[in-house]
């Protein structure tokens, strides 16, 4: 292929696989709403729509920058506004410019900046679920300004943007993001759920927990097929170039831990909680395809499966331990999901890695620096938005009024309902008493009743 | 005249109409209701926790008859709606003092 059509034939696949990611905003609103109660469903609709619109400005602004342009291991100190010399789609020694982590991809600057935008947005909207119910919906949207203009950016620069991490001897990696989407996004949404505290009733003084049933399962499983498809996009699309056997190894790596973890999911639950509970069999699913996004690129098929199994179990247990023994209030299961298998994910590509994995005879210098990855982004957004979440709470406030919780988000925040009663007809539309009466005797019988 | 209250499963409630029909009844009033019995509603499970299910849906139809039918309407009733299982519902029987036709006026009998 000459250069020309090589160029236009990997924009394309970018561009295609950046709006399945764009897509999985409607999964995951539909999977949250689905998953929550039917008073909070506007404002749960609410916050996912808003997030990718206020994450498109914040990784505009800011974010892309911090992430991607030139600076020093810690962040990227140039590229505001998506400003500054760049000779994309050049590659390699040939590319002269400002977003050098970003010169091996043979595309246009705009496409790596759309491509990177979604996956940002897709951290930021992780959130959205496990404070769902209870946040005021202004912090919110602060918060993932937030996250998207800085948090997310310098954790994904240490590891993506040619930080620290990439700077390992034996680099960091994270292929489509276990670490720097998937947990980036659920520890910010651990310390959120922590600092809210749990909804009201959700835990009893007395030690009881009562469950809060999602109030339709049928959005819920709509909103888990579309993210699968959207994965599809997320790890394939991360290659950023149509190279046809990359993107199908990943496509089918992605789509046989994503089998694994639903089943295994399927398994646990019927074994541990006597039933197959299908918000478990949903979670577990997305557990798989977490767990799978750092090491799509870089195992075998039956480690995939492996990596997806795995996935499922914890799941299940992180789920029931984080919610009847540590008590965190988690609605959809954000944190077990995302973070816990974010984690997961990221150590297996230590320990699977058909190159350097651990169980593959290749020692231990990968396993240790997914380690070191995993612990410093860790450390970095767990603190950064712990802060940032005690400052929202003391000057915005980041919690409903009692009141409100109790009455729903939807008629507090927003004055409107998901689901209205149906209005009596205006008085004025009334028939009057003469006339009316006159037009029922005209009809027939039968349709007066 | 008289009034029968039973609450019934609701997915009993197409058979139960037809057999009141089929004995003479014109009209009666249905509402979804919920309710509990002497096994006090059930537990379900989400996501590993159990939770209780006070008020079970329940369907309670009114009808109010010329005394004479009641035997044969509470028959009908309990026949149909019936499956052996706890939780068939219940009849109750009220008297009625009055009964108004407002488009005509009747009253009484008439009026049904
Ligand atoms: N004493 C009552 N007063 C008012 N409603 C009642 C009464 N008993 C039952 N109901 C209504 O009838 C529904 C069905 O009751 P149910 O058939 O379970 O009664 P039960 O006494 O428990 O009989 P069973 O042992 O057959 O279940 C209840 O959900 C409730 O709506
Ligand atoms: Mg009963």
């Amino acid at each position: 292929m000459d250069g020309d059509a090589r160029v236009i034939v990997d924009t394309l696949w970018v561009v295609i696989a950046a709006c399945l990611v764009f897509f999985m905003n409607a999964g995951f609103a539909m999977l949250e709403t689905g998953l929550c109660q039917a008073k909070n469903a506007v404002n749960v609709l609410a916050k996912n729509f808003v997030v990718f619109a206020v994450s498109s400005i914040a990784f505009w602004v800011v974010g892309f920058g911090l992430m991607y342009g030139d600076g020093n291991g810690f962040a990227g100190l140039t590229g505001w506004f998506l400003h500054g010399a760049d000779n994309s789609p050049a590659t390699g020694e040939a590319y002269t410019g400002i977003f050098s982590a970003l010169n091996w991809t043979g595309v246009p600057l705009d496409a790596k900046f759309f491509f990177q935008l979604v996956f940002a947005g897709t951290a930021a909207t992780i959130v959205s679920g496990a404070v769902a119910e209870r946040i005021k919906f202004i912090s919110f949207i602060v918060f993932s300004f937030v996250l998207v203009a800085v948090i997310y950016p310098v954790g994904g620069h240490w590891a993506w943007g040619g930080g620290w991490l990439a700077q390992l001897s034996t680099p960091f990696a994270d292929f489509a993001g276990s670490t720097v989407v998937h947990s980036i996004g659920g520890w910010a949404a651990l310390t959120g759920a922590l600092i809210l505290g749990p909804r009201l009733g959700k835990y009893g003084k007395d030690g009881s927990i009562r469950p809060v049933p999602g109030h339709n399962m049928s959005l819920a499983t709509l909103g888990t097929l579309i993210l699968w498809l959207g994965w599809f996009g997320f790890n394939p699309g991360s290659t950023m170039a149509a190279d046809a056997a990359m993107i199908t190894k990943v496509a089918l790596n992605t789509n046989m831990a994503a089998a694994a973890g639903c089943l295994l999911a399927t398994a646990t639950s019927w074994i541990v909680l006597k039933k197959p509970d299908l918000s478990m069999i949903l979670n577990g699913t997305l557990a798989g395809l977490v767990a799978i996004t750092a090491g799509c690129n870089a195992v075998g098929l039956a480690s995939a499966v492996i990596i997806g199994a795995v996935a499922g179990v914890l799941v299940v247990v992180a789920v029931i331990v984080i919610d009847q023994k540590a008590k965190i209030d988690d609605p959809v299961g954000a944190i077990s999901v995302h973070l816990v298998n974010g984690v997961w994910g990221t150590l297996a590509v230590g320990l699977f890695a058909s190159e350097g994995g651990l169980f593959l005879g290749g020692g231990v210098a990968r396993t240790v620096s997914q380690i070191i990855g995993i612990a410093a982004i860790g450390a970095l957004v767990g603190a950064v938005s712990s802060a940032v979440w005690l400052l929202l709470k003391l000057t915005l406030g980041i919690r409903v009024s009692e009141e409100e919780e109790f009455e729903g988000l939807d008629t507090g925040e927003h004055g409107m309902e998901a689901y209205p009663s149906p209005l009596p007809p205006p008085f004025e539309a009334a028939p009057a008493a003469t006339t009316g009466n006159a037009m029922l005797e005209a009809q027939p019988r039968a349709a007066n009743g | 005249m008289k009034k029968i209250e039973s609450i019934i499963r609701p997915h009993l409630l197409d058979a139960v109409k037809n057999a009141l029909q089929e004995i003479g009844v014109v009209g009666l009033t249905v509402t979804e209701v919920k309710g509990f019995g002497r096994q006090k509603g059930h537990t379900e499970t989400y996501r590993g926790s159990e939770y209780k299910i006070d008020f079970l849906p329940k369907v309670k139809i009114e009808v109010v008859i010329p005394e004479e039918m009641l035997d044969l309407a509470i028959d009908a009733i309990q026949k149909t709606a019936r499956t052996g299982k706890f939780g068939d519902g219940k009849i109750f029987v009220l008297p009625v003092e009055e009964v108004v036709r407002i488009r005509t006026g009747e009253r009484g009998e008439l009026a049904l």
